[in-house]
C-alpha cells in the first residue's frame, strides 16, 4: 500500500471521499457539507431581513416567511453550527491528543453520512411541497396543526442527522478516554479537546430526549397516535419539556467547543499558557453540568407555577458564574503576553465584547418575571444570536483561519481575512443590536411583518442594513478560499510559529497516519514545551513500527442512504401512494442489509510497513 | 450670561428626554413606558439587572482595552507562564455570585407576587375575572361575572385588578399587552392565571388605547393576531357593561339599506358571528362576537376601521390575514351586498 502519496483523478477522488474513514476527510467532508448549509441558512436569514426591512413588506408571503424562518434556525443549529463544530473536533481534536485516528473510524463516516442524508432530506421538503412551518422548536399544538409535510420533514429529517450526531458524540467520548498518546494525561489536554470531551458527554445525554420528542411526533403526524391531541387525552407542555431538555444543553453542546476554539487562539497568540488552565476545566465541565438544569427557563411563560419559575431562575443565573471565570481567564491569558493580532486573534478579540453582551442579556432573561417581557420577542432573537454569532459562529470564523493551514496545507490571506473580520463583525452589531430595543417596544418574534406607526420601522431597517454587511463578510471569505487554494501555497508544521499543542508538531496536512511514531507528552501545552527547550519536535514514544490502519467503506454511505429512502415511505404512506410502503421496506433493508455484510464480513484493515515510513520525507513526528 | 447657561442646560435636557423618548418606544406598546403595577415590577427589574450588568460590562472593557494597548506583540521576547492566581481567581468567583444574589433576591419574590392570584379562585370574591380565549387569529373575551362576551378590544376598568383565565382553543397562543405586564401563554392543556393593573394616568397619555399581541408562532397570520385594549375609568366601564347587558337579542337596523345588510347577515354570516352578548359555550363561540362592532378600534384587530376596509375584508378576508378561518366559508358578495353589510355592521353599537 503505497498508493496514499500518489495524484488521483477527479472520480477517484470523490470516491475516496465516498468511502473515507480517515478523520481527517471527514473533517473536510463536514467542513464543506457544514459550510453549504451554512450559506443556505444565511440566505433564509437574509430573506428574513428584506422582508422585515419594512412595515408591510410582501417580500415574501407570511406563509414562505414562517417556513424561512424555521428552516432557518433548524439548518443553523443542526446542520450549520453543529456539523462545522464536528469538522474541527474530527481535524483537530486526535491530533491534540497524538492520536492516529479516531476510536471507531467506520462510525466516524457513518455519523456524517447520516447527518448528511437527514440534512438533504430536510431541505428536501423546499422541492417537494414546502418545508416545515412550525418553527425550529415545532410546538406541538402548531405542528400537529400544521398541513403538508413540512412538519414531517422536520421530523424525519432531524431524527436520521440525529443518529448521526449521537455517533460522533460517543466516538469522541471513547476516543479521548481511549486513545490519547503516553503522558497526555486528563489534565493536560488542551482545552479544544476538553470542550470537545464534555460537548460529547452533553450530546450523550441530550440528544435521547429529542429522539423520544421526535418519535413521538412522527407516530402522532404519521400514524395515527395521540401523544399530543389534547382532546384524546394527550399533552404538548409535554413536548415543550422534551424539546427544551434537548435544547437548552444543545446551546451548551455548541458554545463549549467554541470556548475551546479561542482557548486555543488566546493563548497560542499571547505566547502564554492558559491563564487559570484547571479552573477553565472546571468551568467547562460545570457549565456542561448546569446546562441540564436550566431547561425550563425557556418556558417561564408557559405557565409552570412561581416555584418552579423561580428555582429555573436562580439556577440559570448561576451558569453566570462559570462563564464569567472563563471571560477573565481569557482576558488574564492576555495580560502580560505577547499578543499578535492575526485574523484568528481579531476574531478571538471581537468575541469578548460580543459575547459579554450576550451573556449579560442572558442573566437578565432568566429574571423570570422580568422575562415574561422579554420572552418570544426580538430581545431574546437578539439575546440568542449575541451568543450563538458572537460565540459560536465567530469561534467558527476564527478556527476556520486559525486551523485552515493544518487541514489543507495553505495558509487564507491575512489581509482578506481582517477586511472579513471587520465586514462580519460590524453587521453582527448593526444587526443584532438594535433587536433588544425592537423587543422591548412590544415587537413579538417570529411575526413575517409589523404594522406602520407602532415604532419599530428604524430600527427594523437598520437591523436589515447590518444584514448586508454581514453578508459581504461572508462572501469575501469565499473568496478568500478561492484565492487561497488556487494560489495553493503550501506551509510547514507550524505556520503561525507559535503553536503550542501537538497538531502543530507535524506537517499541514498531516500523513493519513498522522504520527510516524506516537509523541511523548511531557505537560501542558507539549508542543510549546519542546521548543522552549529548543528542539525542533516532540520526542517519540516508541519506536517506529508497523502502522495499523482501517480501510475505506462504502457501507456507512450505504445504511445511511437506506434510512433516507425509507424515511420517503414512512411520509408518503399517510397520503395512501401505493408505493410508499414498499420504499419504507426496500429502504430498511438497505440499512439492514448493510449493516449484515458490516457484521458478517471481516474486515482487519491494513498495515503501513516500517520501511515505507522510512522512505516518507517530511513526516516525523 | 446665566440666562445663556440656563438656556443651553434646558435645551439640552430636552435633547436628552428626546433621545430618552426615542428609546422607549411608544406609550401604547413598549414594555418600557409601563402602564400599570405588573410593568412597573418589571421595568424595576430590567433597570436593576441592567444596571449590574452595565457595571460587569464596563470591568470586562477596562481590562480588554488595557490589554489591547498594553500587551500587543512588540519584540520576540517569550513573555512568563503564569499558570493562574488563585487570589483572582476567588475574587472573580465569589464578586459575581454576591451579584446575582442581588438580582436573585427580588426576582424570587416579583415571580411569586406576579403569579398570585388567591382572590380569583375565592368563592364570592368580587375580582373582575375575565376569561381570554384564543383562537386561530382572533381573541374572545368573557366577563365571567357580568355574564358577557366582546372579541378583538378588551374593554378594562383602570386602577384596579385585573384577573385573567387564560385558554387556547386551537393551537397554543400567548396573550401580552406589552405596556401593561409580561405575557402568558395560552395553552390548549389547561387554563393560566394572572393578573394586570392598567393605570389611569398611563392610560391617557396612551390614548386610552393599548396595544395587544400575540406572542407564541400560530400559524401564517401570527404576526396579524393583534388585539386592542380599551382601558377606561371604574364607572365608565359599568355603564359599558350594563349597556352590552341590555343587549338581548341582535339590534334592529336603523335605515333600509342596514335592514339589508342585517338581512345577508343572518343569511350567511350568524351562523359564526354572534350579535348579542350573552354567553354561549367556549367552543360554539367560533368567531368573534360583533355585538359592539360599530364601536371597534380595528377591523380584524389590524384594519383601520372604517366601511371601506370593513368592505375589503369582507371581500376577501385572505389578503389580509392569511390561513385565517373566515376565508371561504360564506357566499362572494356583490358590491351591493357589501355596502349594506358594511352599513349594518357599523351600526352595531351598544354606546349611545
Ligand atoms: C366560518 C365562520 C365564519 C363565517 C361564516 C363568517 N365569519 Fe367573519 N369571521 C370569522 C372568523 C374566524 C373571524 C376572525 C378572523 C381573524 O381575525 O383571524 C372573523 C372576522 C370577521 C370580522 C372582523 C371582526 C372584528 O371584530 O374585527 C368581521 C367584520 C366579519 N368576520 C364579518 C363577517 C361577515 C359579514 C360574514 C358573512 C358575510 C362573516 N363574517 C362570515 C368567521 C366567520
Ligand atoms: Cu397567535
Amino acid at each position: 500500500m503505497s498508493t496514499y502519496a500518489q495524484k488521483k483523478g477527479f472520480g477517484a477522488t470523490v470516491w475516496d471521499y465516498l468511502t473515507t474513514v480517515d478523520h481527517k476527510k471527514i473533517a473536510i467532508l463536514y467542513l464543506i457539507a457544514g459550510g453549504l448549509f451554512f450559506l443556505i441558512g444565511g440566505l433564509e436569514a437574509v430573506f428574513i431581513r428584506i422582508q422585515l426591512a419594512v412595515p408591510n413588506n410582501d417580500f415574501v408571503s407570511a406563509g414562505a416567511f414562517n417556513e424561512i424562518i424555521t428552516m432557518h434556525g433548524t439548518t443553523m443549529i443542526f446542520l450549520a453550527a453543529m456539523p462545522l463544530l464536528f469538522a474541527f473536533m474530527n481535524a483537530v481534536m486526535p491530533l491534540q491528543i497524538g492520536a492516529r485516528d479516531v476510536a471507531f473510524p467506520f462510525v466516524n463516516a457513518l455519523g456524517f453520512w447520516l447527518f448528511f442524508f437527514g440534512g438533504i432530506f430536510l431541505n428536501l421538503s423546499w422541492f417537494l411541497g414546502g418545508a416545515p412551518d412550525a418553527g425550529w422548536t415545532s410546538y406541538a399544538s402548531l405542528a400537529i396543526h400544521s398541513k403538508g409535510h413540512g412538519v414531517d420533514f422536520y421530523v424525519l429529517g432531524l431524527q436520521i442527522s440525529g443518529f448521526g450526531t449521537l455517533m460522533g458524540g460517543i466516538n469522541f467520548l471513547v476516543t479521548i478516554i481511549n486513545m490519547r498518546a503516553p503522558g497526555m494525561t486528563y489534565m493536560r489536554m488542551p482545552l479544544f479537546t476538553w470542550s470537545t470531551f464534555v460537548a460529547s458527554a452533553m450530546i450523550l445525554f441530550a440528544f435521547p430526549p429529542l429522539t423520544v420528542g421526535l418519535t413521538l411526533m412522527m407516530f402522532d403526524r404519521l400514524f395515527g397516535a395521540n401523544f399530543f391531541e389534547v382532546a384524546m387525552g394527550g399533552n404538548t407542555i409535554i413536548w415543550e419539556h422534551l424539546f427544551w431538555v434537548f435544547g437548552h444543553p444543545e446551546v451548551y453542546i455548541l458554545i463549549l467547543p467554541a470556548f475551546g476554539i479561542f482557548s486555543e487562539i488566546f493563548s497560542t497568540f499571547s505566547r502564554k499558557r492558559l491563564f487559570g488552565y484547571s479552573s477553565m476545566v472546571f468551568a467547562t465541565v460545570l457549565i456542561g453540568f448546569l446546562g441540564f438544569m436550566v431547561w425550563a427557563h425557556h418556558m417561564f411563560t408557559t405557565g409552570l407555577g412561581p416555584v418552579a419559575n423561580a428555582i429555573f431562575a436562580v439556577a440559570t443565573m448561576a451558569i453566570g458564574v462559570p462563564t464569567g471565570i472563563k471571560i477573565f481567564n481569557w482576558l488574564f491569558t492576555m495580560w502580560g503576553g505577547s499578543v499578535k493580532f492575526t485574523t484568528p486573534m481579531y476574531y478571538a478579540f471581537g468575541f469578548i465584547p460580543s459575547f459579554v453582551c450576550g451573556g449579560v442579556t442572558g442573566v437578565m432573561v432568566a429574571t423570570a418575571a422580568a422575562d415574561y417581557q422579554y420572552h418570544d420577542t426580538y430581545f431574546v432573537v437578539a439575546h440568542f444570536h449575541y451568543v450563538i454569532v458572537g460565540g459560536v459562529v465567530l469561534a467558527l470564523l476564527a478556527g476556520t483561519h486559525y486551523w485552515w493551514p493544518k487541514m489543507f496545507g495553505t495558509m487564507l490571506n491575512e489581509t482578506l481575512g481582517k477586511i472579513t473580520f471587520w465586514l462580519f463583525f460590524i453587521g453582527f452589531h448593526l444587526t443584532f443590536f438594535i433587536q433588544h430595543f425592537l423587543g422591548l417596544w412590544g415587537m413579538p418574534r417570529r411575526v413575517f411583518t409589523f404594522l406602520p406607526g407602532q415604532g419599530f420601522d428604524a430600527a427594523n431597517m437598520v437591523s436589515s442594513v447590518g444584514a448586508a454587511f454581514m453578508s459581504a463578510g461572508v462572501i469575501l471569505l469565499l473568496l478568500n478560499i478561492v484565492v487561497t487554494q488556487v494560489k495553493n501555497v503550501k506551509v510547514g508544521n507550524d505556520p503561525w510559529e507559535d503553536g503550542r499543542t501537538l497538531e502543530w508538531a507535524i506537517p499541514s496536512p498531516p500523513p493519513f497516519y498522522n504520527f510516524k511514531q506516537l509523541p511523548l507528552v511531557r505537560g501542558l501545552d507539549a508542543l510549546w514545551l519542546e521548543k522552549m527547550e529548543g528542539k525542533k519536535g516532540m520526542t517519540p514514544a516508541e519506536p517506529l513500527g508497523d502502522i495499523h490502519m482501517p480501510n475505506a467503506s462504502f457501507i456507512p454511505f450505504m445504511i445511511s442512504l437506506g434510512l433516507f429512502i425509507a424515511a420517503f415511505g414512512a411520509m408518503y404512506h399517510v397520503n395512501d401512494k401505493p408505493w410508499a410502503i414498499p420504499v419504507l421496506i426496500l429502504g430498511l433493508a438497505v440499512t439492514f442489509g448493510s449493516m449484515l455484510v458490516r457484521s458478517l464480513k471481516d474486515d482487519h484493515g491494513f498495515h503501513i510497513h516500517k520501511e515505507e515510513l522510512q522512505d516518507e520525507k517530511g513526516a516525523e513526528a | 450670561m446665566k440666562r445663556l447657561a440656563n438656556w443651553r442646560l434646558v435645551s439640552l435636557f430636552a435633547m436628552l428626554a428626546l433621545a430618552l423618548s426615542g428609546c422607549s418606544g411608544k406609550p401604547f406598546v413598549s414594555a418600557l413606558r409601563p402602564a400599570g403595577e405588573v410593568a412597573d415590577i418589571q421595568y424595576d427589574l430590567m433597570k436593576l439587572s441592567t444596571y449590574i450588568m452595565v457595571g460587569v460590562i464596563i470591568i470586562v472593557m477596562v481590562i480588554f482595552i488595557i490589554v489591547f494597548f498594553r500587551f500587543r506583540r512588540k519584540d520576540d521576547r517569550i513573555p512568563k507562564q503564569v499558570e493562574g492566581s488563585h487570589t483572582l481567581e476567588i475574587i472573580w468567583t465569589v464578586i459575581p455570585i454576591l451579584l446575582l444574589l442581588i438580582l436573585a433576591v427580588p426576582t424570587v419574590s416579583a415571580t411569586f407576587k406576579l403569579a398570585d392570584v388567591k382572590e380569583m379562585d375565592k368563592k364570592d370574591s368580587d375580582a373582575l375575572v375575565i376569561k381570554v380565549r384564543s383562537h386561530l387569529y382572533w381573541w374572545d373575551f368573557e366577563y365571567e361575572k357580568q355574564k358577557i362576551v366582546t372579541s378583538q378590544d378588551l374593554v378594562v376598568p383602570t386602577d384596579e385588578k385585573v384577573y385573567f383565565d387564560l385558554k387556547s382553543l386551537d393551537v397554543k397562543h400567548s396573550f401580552w399587552i406589552p405596556a401593561v405586564g409580561g405575557k402568558l401563554d395560552t395553552n390548549t392543556d389547561n387554563i393560566n392565571k394572572f393578573w394586570l393593573v392598567f393605570d389611569d394616568k398611563k392610560a391617557n397619555e396612551a390614548g386610552n388605547l393599548f396595544y395587544g399581541k400575540c406572542a407564541e408562532l400560530c400559524g401564517p397570520s401570527h404576526a396579524l393576531m393583534d388585539f386592542k385594549v380599551k382601558a377606561i375609568s371604574r364607572d365608565q366601564f359599568d355603564a359599558w357593561v350594563s349597556n352590552m347587558k341590555a343587549v338581548k337579542e341582535p339590534e334592529k337596523a336603523q335605515t333600509d339599506v342596514a335592514a339589508q345588510g342585517q338581512e345577508i347577515f343572518n343569511k350567511s354570516c350568524i351562523g359564526c358571528h354572534a350579535v348579542t352578548p350573552d354567553v354561549k359555550p367556549e367552543a360554539a363561540r367560533v368567531a368573534p362576537n360583533l355585538t359592539n362592532f360599530g364601536e371597534r378600534a380595528r377591523v380584524a384587530g389590524i384594519l383601520e376601521h372604517n366601511k371601506e376596509e370593513l368592505k375589503n375584508w369582507i371581500k376577501n378576508p385572505e389578503t389580509y390575514k392569511p390561513g385565517n378561518e373566515m376565508t371561504g366559508k360564506y357566499p362572494d358578495m356583490t358590491d351591493e351586498q357589501l355596502d349594506a353589510l358594511a352599513e349594518y355592521l357599523m351600526g352595531l353599537k351598544v354606546q349611545d
